[in-house]
């Protein structure tokens, strides 16, 4: 008898957690596929008349800017995450493979690093984006992005150590330098690290809203994050089109989400569970 | 995660000391060590190591230097004023309001741990649908802070998707004016922030607890421990570690609130938070010292509050290097 009340417990906690996260979600999501008039008129909680009226996307997508900011999400993601993991992987192989003045004062910028939020340095950092006139610009983002924290290295690390230094050796035996063997022997074998540091620096890039709002301020080059924010002045009286923007911008990560759910856990907890 | 504190090893940096080679283990004879061997390693570092000290080291002595100036971010000159900002910081009734807001997330975060924490410990055991429960309950950690803010502005408006679903519920007088009502704003907009981070706490938490190794449930079990007595001698103190993390996160992390309160209110309504308010002061007031000697505030709290807690619960080094 008791087992059963603590087991019935235990599921109406989950169910009612459950509901909590996903109404707000759900009811953008039917308020995405509203029309004007039944947006406004009909009850938040009335699943739309028709799903598949796709004319909020559509505008969002066109008139709203949404296509040109993936194009814009899409740029600076493909080179911030290339450079994030290079420069990851190589402090990693450096850090790992070798003994060398200075190398833990390195490891010690790079923890402490990790504890200045990077929220408050921007100030600096914008007159320092201005000098280099870089303002306005996606390289900015893409040079803010691409530097690397201790959490990459730190996963890279875990990995390295398991690769054998005999494959480096038999590497360099062949005639091999450092340059060959990190790209042809060590890379190769970061496969996994590399997957788990590309979703979660991609995931963070994707989802950064600080940096370009601070740093982009041309529509032309704005990625997702700041487009959907222009979306609250520009479409403040047609919130069925905000809802179908916001829907946009979830469905990547979920998609990504319910595929590599494996990488997502262990990239966002590493470093903590260790 | 504790930083090395030994200063760097004095090793000598002549390239001919005995065993110099012995972590490349380059086969005696077959290759001089050289100037180029030295170098090795730097090549491999000296961008990550230029990009940290440039975009990360560089703005942290800069914003130091700006604080004690009169800076407004565009002139030639910068005129040094001492702590004057500092005073400022800290007597300007509106600079000091935004530390009382953050009280409001720092609470929120408390719940937020609690909540992480008993979900986490449920989901160790044996529940149906595992997957599904950790995957839905993780998934606002991975959503733009944006579309969060734009959900609940359609989900809390007046007559929005909370007040019908109260009302479908029977609890219309519970209806209030979320995003309204000045004394209940910082209450909303910290439950979002629950409802946003919960998820990360959680799978740490999960994580956590799942790397015990079983037999110890099993030994604990078979000397009559119940589940409760699980909790609080087996679980409780093995995550402890990450509570201790999951503390620092929780203040620095209200200390440093921004998307969510800028996208919902744009910080009106008093629920103006310590970063809305220092981009406002640097970059509409143009006050670049002023807003510098706020950022090294929050920086240097944020430090102090990392190293109480290291002395507080001293942990496992972790072997990084």
């Amino acid at each position: 008898m008791k087992q059963a009340t603590v087991s019935v417990a235990k599921y109406a906690s989950l169910v009612v957690a459950s509901i909590v996260t996903l109404l707000p979600i759900v009811l953008i999501v039917f308020g995405a596929f509203k029309d004007y008039q039944e947006y406004v008129s009909t009850n938040p909680m009335t699943p739309p008349r028709d799903w598949l009226n796709l004319d909020n996307f559509a505008t969002a997508f066109a008139d709203g800017g949404m296509a040109r900011a993936f194009v814009n999400t899409g740029l600076i993601l493909a080179v911030a995450v290339a450079g994030a993991v290079l420069n990851a992987a190589f402090a990693a192989y450096a850090i790992d493979r070798f003994r060398f003045p200075g190398r833990r004062l390195m490891l010690a910028l790079f923890l402490l690093a990790a504890l200045v939020p990077e929220v408050t340095t921007q100030v600096a950092t914008f007159q320092l984006v201005k000098a280099l006139e870089l303002y306005n610009t996606r390289g900015a983002l893409v040079l803010l992005y691409m530097g690397t924290g201790i959490i990459s290295i730190y996963i890279f690390l875990q990995f390295m150590r398991a690769i054998p230094r005999s494959l480096d050796e038999a590497a360099m035996i062949d005639g091999a330098g450092h340059a060959r063997i990190f790209f042809r022997v060590i890379l190769p074998n970061l496969k996994p690290a590399i997957a788990t540091v590309v979703i979660i620096r991609g995931i963070s890039m994707y989802n950064e809203f600080y940096l370009p709002f601070l740093y982009l301020s041309d529509p032309e080059k704005r990625p997702i994050a700041t487009s959907l924010f222009a979306f609250k002045g520009q479409y403040g009286a047609q919130w069925e089109v905000i809802c179908a923007g916001v829907v946009l911008t979830i469905v990547p990560i979920l998609v990504l989400f319910l595929f590599l759910q494996k990488y997502v856990y262990n990239g966002f907890t590493a470093g903590a569970t260790k | 995660m504790s930083a090395p504190t030994q200063a760097d090893s004095p090793t000598p940096t002549t390239t001919d000391r005995p065993g110099a080679a012995r972590n490349l283990r380059v086969p005696r004879g077959t290759r001089p060590r050289s100037w180029r061997a030295t170098l090795t390693p730097y090549v491999f570092v000296g961008v990550p190591v230029g990009l940290l000290l440039l975009f990360t080291y560089w703005p942290v002595l800069n914003m130091f230097h700006y604080s004690v100036t009169d800076w407004d971010g565009l002139d030639r000159t910068k005129n040094v004023v001492g702590l004057d900002n500092y005073v400022a910081a800290f007597t300007e009734p509106d600079n000091l309001r935004v530390f009382y807001v953050s009280l409001y997330y720092f609470v929120a975060s408390l719940v937020q741990m609690a909540l992480a924490l008993y979900f986490a410990t449920l989901l160790s055991f044996r529940v149906r649908l595992k997957n599904l429960w950790k995957g839905v309950l993780f998934f606002p950690y991975l959503i733009n802070g944006v579309a969060i803010g734009m959900i609940f502005l359609n989900f809390l408006k007046p007559d929005g998707g909370l007040d019908a679903f109260l009302t479908v519920l029977g609890l219309e007088e519970a209806i209030r004016q979320w995003t309204g009502d000045p004394a209940l704003i910082n209450i909303t907009l910290a439950s979002v922030s629950v409802w946003r981070y919960m998820g990360l706490s959680f799978v740490m938490f999960l994580g956590a607890i799942q790397s015990i190794p079983s037999g110890i449930y099993e030994a604990a079990e078979l000397d009559g421990a119940n589940r409760w007595h699980e909790f609080w001698f087996i679980i409780l103190p093995s995550i402890r570690p990450i509570v201790g993390l999951q503390v620092i996160l929780a203040i620095s992390g209200s200390l440093a609130v921004f998307e969510v309160p800028y996208v919902m209110t744009g910080g009106g309504n008093g629920s103006e938070t310590f970063v809305i308010r220092t981009i406002w002061t640097a970059f509409e007031r143009n006050m670049v010292g002023l807003a510098s000697a706020m950022a090294v505030v929050l920086l240097l709290a944020v430090l102090l509050v990392t190293w109480i807690q290291r002395r507080l619960v001293p942990e496992r080094q972790v072997d990084i290097a």
